[in-house]
């Protein structure tokens, strides 16, 4: 990519002042700076989630196997493990790559093109959105639909497996820490992840809006979407992570 | 007041026709590249079951590859989609190693003291 970054400018003269060191606007920095604190986090999340984990089998409980969890896929009843999952993982994937055509785009200030491709990316943000929305009713309800209170959660009573084989049967057993701690760490790792998706479609969806109204247009140039595109890969770099770490592992 | 001390850094960022060819090619092979390693993934936790493997030296070397094309992933996202393999290299090093650094301890300490805390809880 051609950019004042890829130029060969003396040291001295990028470290003597008045300019950026890095050839960075400050709202581009401050965005990457934003996205490292906000990976700390989620590294932070998935780390601990190595930890319950690690303590829970070294103290002897089994821990859910999620191919055994997560074997539903809207529309069928068949057994179809972490095929709706893989899914979920494609249109993300398929989302960002709309994304960085968008950004591609806007360098070369095709208004028409940018558009399209956020408004696909949105598009995109909204399918996760509502897979993620059946994946935890889903999960909560169990797979034939009858929401459950949580003592006997009817997808952990149907799927988890015990080391000796057992099936469980009923709230006593779910009360231990294995799979208490594994419901507890997808709701809250899929809900903080859903919610960046969540307001990345909220972003992506006003920065359409001005690239439509031509705000990018007067402006010369397309860098907010860059910025937003930045948080929106952020949001898929997340998923490959959640997806091995939660789902594969 | 005019000022001319500012630099409009992302007035620097436009590419002509042909460049914005050559990086939509790159940007559909990294696409290609996901979506295989994606598939590759999800096969082999289809059909190799952690519940029927796990403890084995199979299980073991498919969680090691399972991280190992986790970390290709993460590193084509982050160098090509979000370009930061076209930026400066102290600007790269100022995003990757405070991160790389953190995280490696923080995973170090928190898997060694599990399998501590695991053990001081069944006595």
């Amino acid at each position: 990519m051609s950019s004042e970054a890829s130029k060969a400018i003396e040291p001295k003269v990028l470290w003597g002042g008045k300019i950026s060191p890095f050839s960075i606007s400050y709202g581009k920095l401050m965005m990457w700076i934003f996205l490292v604190s906000d990976a700390l986090t989620f590294g932070g999340l998935l780390v601990s989630l190595g930890f319950a984990r690690h303590a829970a089998v070294t103290k002897g409980f089994a821990w859910p196997s999620s191919e055994q969890v997560f074997t539903h896929f809207p529309f069928t009843h068949a057994h179809l493990p972490l095929l709706y999952v893989a899914f979920m993982t494609f249109v993300l994937i398929i989302s960002s790559v709309t994304m960085v055509l968008a950004v591609e785009a806007g360098h070369r200030m095709d208004k028409k093109k940018v558009a399209f491709w956020l408004a696909l990316t949105v598009v995109g943000g909204l399918v996760f959105l509502f897979s993620q929305v059946w994946e935890w009713s889903t999960f909560i309800a169990g797979p034939d639909g009858d929401i459950t209170t949580w003592g006997d959660n009817a997808t952990l009573k149907q799927n988890f497996f015990l080391p000796t084989g057992n099936v469980i049967d009923g709230a006593a057993q779910l009360g231990v820490e294995g799979p208490q701690a594994y419901a507890m760490f997808f709701f809250f790792i899929t809900g903080f992840h859903g919610f960046h998706v969540f307001t990345g479609v909220l972003f992506n969806f006003i920065i359409l809006l001005n690239v439509l109204g031509g705000t990018y247009e007067k402006r010369g140039h397309y860098e907010m979407v860059e910025k937003v595109g930045l948080y929106w890969h952020f949001i898929d770099l997340v998923w490959v992570f959640v997806f091995t770490f939660y789902y594969l592992v | 007041m005019e000022r001319d001390d500012i630099i409009e850094y992302s007035l620097h960022a436009h590419h002509s026709e042909e460049d914005g060819a050559k990086l939509r090619k790159k940007i559909y092979f990294v696409t290609v590249l996901l979506s295989v390693i994606t598939i590759i993934e999800v096969l082999v936790g289809v059909f190799i079951s952690r519940s029927a493997n796990e403890g084995t030296n199979l299980w073991e070397s498919i969680k090691i590859g399972y991280i190992i094309l986790t970390l290709i992933k993460a590193g084509y996202i982050v160098l090509i989609f979000m370009h930061l393999g076209d930026e400066r290299k102290h600007f790269k090093w100022v995003i990757l190693a405070p991160y790389i650094l953190f995280l490696l301890y923080l995973i170090f300490i928190a898997l060694d003291e599990a399998v501590a805390v695991g053990n001081g809880m069944t006595m």
